[in-house]
């Protein structure tokens, strides 16, 4: 090896492959069957549960559980997929804190929940692997329904839609489907292929056909879907990112953090990606994390995330904050970038410590410098390239009730239209709830 | 996904579970909620004669042993049957039945062991179109100080007396509900049979006393400091249920005797171990009362999915299928000779089997000065108490030794099939000579 942590400006293979393999290798491993066991066994079993209610695709999580104590985990994941579909993919992505597990008695009774995502990875898992699908396709309607995006939203959707007997086909934009799933959930929550294969899986209920490589707005109108097609949803997700408004930040080793992480997602070998000796991230939800610890992982000596408001208002879960500063890497608050410092390329980043106040931020006079060879934003994703014709909410697609847009015949699921927390979880419930209301609307005639 | 449909005595019902004659089916709201979550059927809360209704105690009536995690594993109770007037309970079976044609409706009775009294609530019962009666031979408190309960199904001249009553006076199917109180089963199972009773249900719950207050030295539950023996049910009763269940199964005097297997029923598992031990269906009370209604689903999940793996069509495919590998002692292969074995790979090194065997066996596990743990097999008789205490499942196993293999500790040769009716010890050995 020739690179080292210490190796000056942005060098690949700052890592012996090993240490790659196992820093990108399954963050929480999947439970053995005994493990299993003595989890489950500290569900209560609670009426009403309030588990179910914080889960947005409401899981029934104390049946799913009981099921796994009582030595059938096919059956467990039989009955979480019925709720949700990407419920492989979620028990490895959700900020279960904040959720199920959040809202778990037992967290409040001994500061200690029963691990419901690391149960239902193990109920999905082991129905996934017997092989198989496990739902059939109602008879043919004769319905043609076009999903765009092929997102955890779209993807539900379809699934539904399928099993309700439409024929669907979806667009997507990449030459992928997966969406974010495939090219923006941080490696080590999804290794070994997971997101490609739970697509294959899910696919594999028949009646779904995916078309890569097509875009809406760039080939594809929205006319021209909603003429060919009994109804139309639309999932493309949030593609376009903000500008940071800081000074000077068109120069090179500024770039978007999702951007970044994608390339990371689809390297095959970690080694041969370049990763900067001082890393720096701007921005405080998930993909800022993401951000940070990838980069440490891949061997960055000095990785610091910088917010501009407080640890509480950050976007990422208090376990993902752990997280990020147990490897390592330096949070910073209540800092905002002003100017980025560097001839053509990226040296240093100059920030402003902010205070609240009820106009918004303000920056103080006191700034501080960050080295840097590398910067990503990870200042959130907005929507891009959405039809002009439907109306918005804010920034986002307007909808009522299950999803339905201003115009009719068009429904809009998961982060690209409005309400919902821009996770993994709700983008599938919201797909999901979509396409039951399409499918009543089209059998209503 | 195996069809779980069952025909108990010609009453269908979507699947073998059922809810007991217990709290859970004291009342049409309950019973209405069960059949909404999923339940095949219900037996009744128990029906007393007309008249003024029971009284219950005003005070705690459940005692319970719990493992360290407050899993309920135990439960003990001094209720007596329903206290709610009669004529509620036959208008509400009547207004349940009629809503819910597809789901067993059984009624329980209880009433004074005469004819005249059997004589007049059967035809109240049948008018509100039920499916069968159950005739509660069982409980153990209460009931039974009036002649009544177990008091009855303590005698099995009682139990043929009164069971043929009942089948003179209603065209009603007719089960009788078995005390386990008593020393043999089987008894009172066939005095049910020559009564002419279409089935038994079994067990009925066990007279015990759940724990005493070492303060007040009064036993739990305490009614203003004086206690009484409850009847005990829940998971810590299934291996009795199940031995008589099975009892009775392999009796040839009861021999195809319709039988519902109650008794610690909590998942589809036991459910399955009860079927396949002769029982047409089950009936659950505890755990229903412990987790609510809605466990029904884990037990329908369950059981479809592992007879879908074994390939089994219907219920019935099923029921009855351990029965014949319930034996005597007596004819137990004595050459089939195992040994345990430790996987060194799996060992933690705590030390429990050594415990076990050296302090209350047969001193058969050696232990190096580095805690590695052997088994001695000159000195293993195959008890098997090391794989019970093992915290590491799979860690301990039994290995068979094959025919012709000599065991170390007996020096004996491993040889065909041969039980104790031939063995040269036994004095009235029918050995050939
Ligand atoms: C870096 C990162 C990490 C995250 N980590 C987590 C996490 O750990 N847990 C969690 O719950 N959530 C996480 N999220 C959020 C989560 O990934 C999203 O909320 C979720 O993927 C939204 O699903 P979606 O289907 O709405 O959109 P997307 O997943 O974005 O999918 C949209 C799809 O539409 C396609 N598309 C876009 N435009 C067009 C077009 N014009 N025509 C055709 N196709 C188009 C896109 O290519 C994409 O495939 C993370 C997000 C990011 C960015
Ligand atoms: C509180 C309580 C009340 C009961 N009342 C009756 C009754 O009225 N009639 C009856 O036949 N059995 C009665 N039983 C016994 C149950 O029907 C059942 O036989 C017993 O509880 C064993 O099943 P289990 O282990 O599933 O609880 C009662 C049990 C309990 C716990
Ligand atoms: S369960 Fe509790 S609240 Fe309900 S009747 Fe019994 S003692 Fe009262």
């Amino acid at each position: 090896m020739t690179n080292s942590p210490l190796t000056p400006g942005v060098a690949p293979g700052r890592l012996p492959a090993e240490t790659l393999a196992a820093n990108f290798s399954d963050k929480a491993p999947a439970y053995d069957p005994h493990e299993a066991m003595v989890a489950a066994d500290r569900c209560y079993f609670c009426h009403d549960a309030p588990c179910i209610t914080a889960c947005p695709t409401t899981i029934d999580i104390p049946l799913f559980i009981r099921q796994i104590a009582t030595g059938t985990p096919e059956a467990a994941g039989r009955t979480i997929f019925e709720q949700n579909i990407l419920g492989g993919m979620c028990a490895r992505v959700c900020p279960t804190e904040n959720l199920c597990e959040g809202a778990c008695v037992r967290e409040a009774a001994e500061g200690k929940p029963v691990e419901i995502g690391r149960l239902q990875r193990f109920a999905t898992d082991s129905l996934m692997a017997q092989g198989g699908h496990p739902f059939a396709r109602a008879p043919e309607t004769g319905k043609r329904v076009a999903v765009v995006g092929a997102g955890p939203a779209g993807l539900a959707a379809a699934h539904r839609l399928a099993m309700k007997g439409h024929a669907v086909t979806v667009f997507e934009a990449r030459g992928k489907a997966g969406g974010l799933n495939e090219f923006g959930i941080a490696a080590y929550k999804s290794p070994d292929g997971f997101a490609q294969d739970e697509v294959d899986w899910l696919l594999s209920i028949g009646g779904i056909t995916v078309e890569t490589g097509k875009s809406l707005g760039a080939g594809l109108t929205l006319d021209g879907l909603r003429a060919d097609h009994d109804a139309v949803l639309l999932a493309v997700g949030l593609a376009g990112v903000n500008a940071l408004a800081a000074e000077g930040e068109d120069v090179d080793g500024v770039r978007d953090a999702v951007d970044f992480i994608a390339e990371l997602r689809q390297a095959g070998d970690k080694a041969a990606l370049p990763i900067g000796r001082d890393v720096v991230v701007i921005g405080g939800g998930m993909t800022a994390i993401d951000a940070g610890v990838q980069s440490k992982l891949l061997g960055a000596e000095n990785v610091t995330i910088v917010y501009r408001r407080g640890p509480a208002a950050m976007g990422a879960s208090r376990r993902e904050q752990d997280l990020a500063t147990s490897k390592g890497v330096r949070i910073v608050h209540n800092a905002a970038p002003v100017r980025v410092i560097g001839n053509g390329t990226v040296r240093e980043i100059e920030f402003a410590y902010t205070s609240p106040t009820p106009q918004g931020l303000a920056l103080l006079d006191e700034t501080f410098r960050l080295k840097a060879d590398q910067v990503f934003k990870a200042i959130g994703q907005v929507l891009d390239g959405a039809p002009e014709a439907l109306a918005r909410d804010g920034r986002k697609i307007a909808v009522t009730g299950a999803g339905r847009t201003s115009l009719p015949g068009v429904w809009a699921a998961g982060d690209c239209a409005a309400g919902g927390d821009d996770l993994t979880v709700t983008a599938v419930a919201e797909g999901r709830d979509a396409a039951e209301d399409i499918h009543a609307t089209l059998m209503a005639g | 996904m195996a069809n779980l449909a069952t025909s108990f005595l010609g009453i269908r019902s979507p699947n073998p579970f059922w809810l007991a004659s217990a709290p859970p089916t004291d009342k049409e709201y309950n019973v209405r909620r069960a059949f909404e979550a999923g339940w095949g059927g219900v037996v009744w809360k128990t029906l007393g004669e007309e008249g003024p209704p029971i009284v219950n105690v005003n005070g705690p009536r459940y005692g319970a042993i719990w493992g360290a995690d407050r899993r309920l594993l135990g439960l003990n109770n001094i209720e007596l049957i329903t206290d709610r007037p009669l004529e509620v309970n036959l208008r509400e079976i009547k207004a349940v039945k009629r809503d819910y044609p597809d789901r067993a409706v059984v009624v329980s009775i209880m009433v004074p062991c005469n004819e005249e009294a059997w004589k007049a609530i059967l035809p109240l019962v049948e008018e509100t179109g039920a499916d069968g009666v159950e005739l509660n031979f069982g409980c153990p408190h209460g009931m039974s100080e009036r002649g009544m309960g177990a008091a009855v199904g303590q005698v099995p001249e009682y139990i043929e007396m009164v069971a043929r009553w009942c089948k003179a006076h209603t065209r009603m199917p007719v089960i009788v509900k078995l005390t386990p109180n008593i020393t043999d089963i089987r008894y009172p199972a066939r005095a049910a049979k020559k009564g002419g009773a279409d089935a038994v249900s079994l067990i009925n719950t066990i007279s015990s006393i759940t724990s005493v207050n070492l303060d007040s030295f009064s036993p739990e539950p305490s009614i203003d400091g004086k206690g009484t023996h409850g009847g005990y049910c829940g998971p810590a009763v299934k291996p009795i249920a199940l031995n008589m269940v099975a009892e009775i199964a392999r009796d040839p005097e009861t021999a195809g005797l319709p039988i519902s297997g109650i008794g610690g029923v909590t998942t589809w598992r036991d459910a399955a171990e009860f079927l396949a031990l002769g029982a047409g269906n089950v009936q659950v009370c505890t755990a229903a009362m412990t987790y609510g209604f809605r466990i029904v689903q884990e037990m329908i999940s369950g059981l479809s999915a592992y007879m879908d793996e074994k390939g089994f069509a219907s219920v019935d495919d099923l029921v009855g299928r351990a029965v014949p590998n319930v034996t005597d002692w007596q004819y137990l292969n004595l050459n089939y000779v195992t040994k345990a074995e430790i996987d060194q790979d799996l060992c933690i090194k705590c030390g429990r089997c050594y415990a076990a065997c050296e302090d209350t066996s047969h001193q058969a596990i050696a232990m190096s000065p580095d805690r590695v743990f052997t088994v001695k097999d000159e000195e293993c008789v195959a008890c098997n108490l090391c794989v019970d205490v093992c915290p590491v499942e799979a860690c301990i196993t039994m290995r068979q030794l094959p025919k012709g293999a000599v065991d170390p500790r007996t020096g004996a040769t491993v040889g065909d099939y041969a039980n104790w009716t031939t063995h040269p010890n036994n004095p009235m050995s029918r050995a050939a000579e």
